[in-house]
């Protein structure tokens, strides 16, 4: 029988197991959007904006393991998810994209609401497709879903022309894909796997340094038992949370720029790196040329493309992160006969890390006036222990978030690592809230950050979803204003957000309950009011704007360097000294 | 160092722009470039001149691999190889000129292929000092106009691994 390009389109979608949609319509996809209507079964997300629906696919996606599908118009439809694309390029989150484009027959004309949606989402896909022909819309469906879901994931984008989605074809869905150029390697080289092991088991200052990639093969297992055998620290990047308890023994948190002074010590004096389907960045590393200078390095990837990228590597090792490190872990169970000695050996280390952790721990100077944005993360944390799904979006909540929140299990933390999109986190705790409508969904967030996607209160109130806003209103982009206290002198340029809405009654206006604290004494019972709600609800704490997020290494900085409080010119502007302090001119400024 | 990749790609639109876009997105060199079918209508054959570091060169042999449309990447510096390229010289010949034009195209074994009264259009094909040398020597005539193919370049059969790297230019200049 023959059907429509829309029909095969829902069709496909069907085949491929997908059960939710984020979107919004437009001339082009009114054939796609008219049949879909018409689907039971799918269930189409209205956002209002499209922004929206790339980071609920993203949320959806990072959430699940499943592939986020979107569908949105051409043109500006399209150009509006590109930040989205862009964001999931770089954190290697599968999606689908489906854009509508003009007739075939008009394309290239400057036709109304045409853009080059290929040539724009070429940079920031894994791969991407313009369908010319109905015939061979099913096999490019069927081949997105594929390569966006398998090997290091990515975002893949799919372009409809309109007269393609009303035409009519045969339609078969094929059974497999047919791709030559497109094979990821996926388990290790046995011999590499070997050497490492034998690598492992000589060191003495080992550490596992756990990236995203971990967090996709669903190596959370694979890993714990790792560490657990090896009695080898864990450490993870900011988009490896999760993968490894965070309130294990042998969890040393997140590292890099403002990772943990005893973790970022213990990177620098290692020498052993085992690096986990992670990638080096800049953040993680700092100054290259003093980056891990004793450490031989294994590193574990699917991609080879960032193996020796940024940083050496002794023993690389291509290949799923999973498959590899059941090998790994299959090889050191047989050669470790002796787990007293291994842990023997690898005590002075473990008692080295304790004894930096001790000097300086993850600390803030508790105040009975203004509200500590860490003091309310580690409430947060107490209240809701590991259960719940965090979403944050950008900047020192996001760090705050990172380091106080020590969340246990793969999934349940969901962030913008690569491209740092503010505007991320509320959407992506939509996403996540409808995939998973009974798990408790958080989203971490800023003044600035939530305003750059606020839109989308409609759709949580309008599916009622639980998501709980913890809105960390400080009246100013706080990192910017971090560095412009730490390296420029104190001018806040651009970074006061000196006219700020009323958010409670933003939230009310949206038919969403909102909340307010404004002293330390008011943050527990405003939390747990807040928890304790049926539906979405907005909490507005009002967070010291002065506060900086410590530990932190300079851009550029080495990983041994740390900055560990305001350095002393800070402290002296803090009280009105040397700098002026603009924050306390701003009127949106609103802690007393 | 210089390094000239092949890459055998499906023959179907965007993927050229794929490539080069890969190239300016991350800052590497296209010294030059060639495409054109294989035996194999499905495929193309793309070769880049690049140059870079070893570590640069690796990232770029592993990029290219990662296009969900390159079949094949091989870095043919590895290797003994052969290039060629192809240039089509259009130069000014003042009377007193036209036997020298003539004289230098026998001397490098190139073709004019078109004359006019005051213009001979030569073709040239060899490896890159072959042509930079002719185009050199033309110089002081006067090149009106000139095009290059960019290079191509296959690699040779085991049995002649003994050969040089490299063919000698006839001339050098």
């Amino acid at each position: 029988m023959k059907l429509t390009g829309a029909e095969i389109f829902c069709e496909s979608l069907r085949r491929e197991g997908v059960k939710t949609i984020f979107g919004l319509p437009g001339g082009v996809v009114l054939k796609i959007f008219d049949v879909l209507c018409q689907q039971k079964d799918l269930d189409l997300v209205l956002t209002r904006h499209e922004q929206g629906a790339a980071h609920m696919a993203e949320g959806y996606a990072k959430a699940t393991g499943r592939a986020g599908v979107v569908l949105v118009t051409s043109g500006p439809g399209m150009t509006n998810i590109v930040t989205g694309l862009a964001d999931a390029y770089m954190d290697s989150v599968p999606l689908v994209a489906f854009t509508g484009q003009v007739s075939t027959d008009l394309i290239g004309n400057d036709a109304f609401q045409e853009a080059d949606n290929v040539g724009i989402s070429r940079p920031c896909t894994k791969h991407n497709v313009l369908v010319k022909d109905v015939n061979e819309l099913a096999q490019t469906i069927k081949e997105a879903f594929y390569i966006a879901t398998s090997g290091r994931p990515g975002p893949v984008l799919v372009d409809i022309p309109k007269d393609v989605s009303t035409s009519k074809a045969e339609f078969k869905y094929p059974e497999k894909v047919n791709l030559r150029g497109y094979n990821p390697t996926v388990g290790g080289n046995k011999n590499q796997i070997r050497q490492a092991a034998e690598e492992i088991l000589k060191s003495k200052k080992p550490i596992i340094y756990v990236g995203g990639g971990a967090v996709f093969s669903d190596a959370a297992q694979e890993i714990f038992e790792l560490a657990e055998i090896t009695q080898i620290p864990v450490t993870m990047t900011l988009m490896g949370l999760g993968s490894f308890p965070g309130n294990h023994p042998l969890s040393l948190g997140m590292l890099g720029m403002h990772g943990g002074y005893w973790t970022n010590m213990a990177m620098h004096y290692a020498d052993l790196l085992i690096a986990v389907g992670a990638r080096f960045d800049d953040r993680v590393t700092g100054k290259l040329s003093e980056f891990c200078p004793e450490a031989r390095v294994i590193h574990i990837d699917i991609d080879p493309t960032s193996i020796k990228k940024t940083f050496h590597a002794h023993i690389p090792i291509v290949g799923d992160v999973k498959a590899v490190l059941r090998q790994l872990n299959v090889i050191l169970r047989s050669l470790d006969g002796n787990s007293a000695q291994i842990a023997a050996q690898r005590k002075p280390w473990g008692q080295q890390i304790e004894e930096w952790k001790r000097a300086h721990p993850l600390a803030y100077k508790q105040d009975d006036k203004v509200i500590k944005p860490q003091f309310v993360i580690e409430k947060l944390y107490n209240l809701t222990k590991h259960e719940a799904i965090v979403a944050t979006d950008v900047g020192q909540h996001q760090m705050f978030a990172a380091q106080y929140f020590k969340g246990s299990r793969p999934r349940t933390w969901l962030t913008s690592g690569g491209l740092g999109t503010m505007g991320f986190g509320f959407p992506a705790a939509i996403g996540a809230q409808i995939a998973f409508p009974e798990r408790q969904v958080l989203c971490i967030t800023s003044e600035g950050s939530f305003q750059m996607n606020l839109q989308e209160l409609v759709v949580a109130a309008e599916r009622k979803l639980p998501v709980k806003i913890v809105l960390l209103n400080n009246g100013v982009h706080g990192m910017v204003r971090q560095w412009q206290d730490l390296f420029y002198e104190g001018r806040y340029s651009a970074s006061v957000l000196g006219t700020l809405p009323d958010f409670v009654k933003l939230a009310d206006a949206y038919g969403i309950p909102g909340l307010r604290a404004v002293k330390p004494a008011e943050v527990e019972s405003v939390l747990k009011e807040g928890l304790k709600q049926k539906g979405p609800v907005l909490m507005d704490i009002h967070t010291d704007p002065y506060e900086n997020c410590y530990p932190m290494i300079p851009a550029g900085g080495a990983q041994h360097q740390m900055m560990l409080e305001d350095p002393p010119e800070l402290k002296v502007a803090k009280k009105g000294g040397a700098h002026k302090r603009k924050v306390d001119e701003g009127e949106g400024v609103l802690p007393a | 160092m210089e390094h000239i990749i092949s890459v055998l790609v499906e023959n179907k639109f965007g993927v050229l722009a794929r490539v080069a876009g890969l190239f300016s997105a991350r800052g590497y060199n296209i010294e030059s470039l060639s495409v054109a079918p294989t035996l194999d209508p499905t495929t193309s054959m793309i070769t880049i001149v690049t140059v870079g570091d070893d570590r640069i060169i690796e990232q770029i042999m592993k990029q290219l691999n990662k296009v969900v449309e390159v079949l094949k990447v091989i870095d043919l510096t590895e290797t003994h190889f052969l290039d060629r390229e192809t240039a089509l010289i259009k130069v000014h010949t003042k009377p007193e000129h036209r036997d020298e034009a003539i004289r230098l195209a026998e001397i490098f074994r190139a073709k004019i292929v078109d004359s006019s009264a005051n213009t001979y259009t030569i073709e040239i094909t060899g490896d890159v000092d072959k042509v930079e040398a002719m185009i050199n020597m033309l110089k002081p005539l006067g090149i009106k106009d000139l095009v290059r193919t960019g290079r191509i370049a296959i690699s040779r059969e085991t049995t002649r691994t003994a050969s040089p790297r490299r063919e000698p230019a006839l001339l050098k200049s």
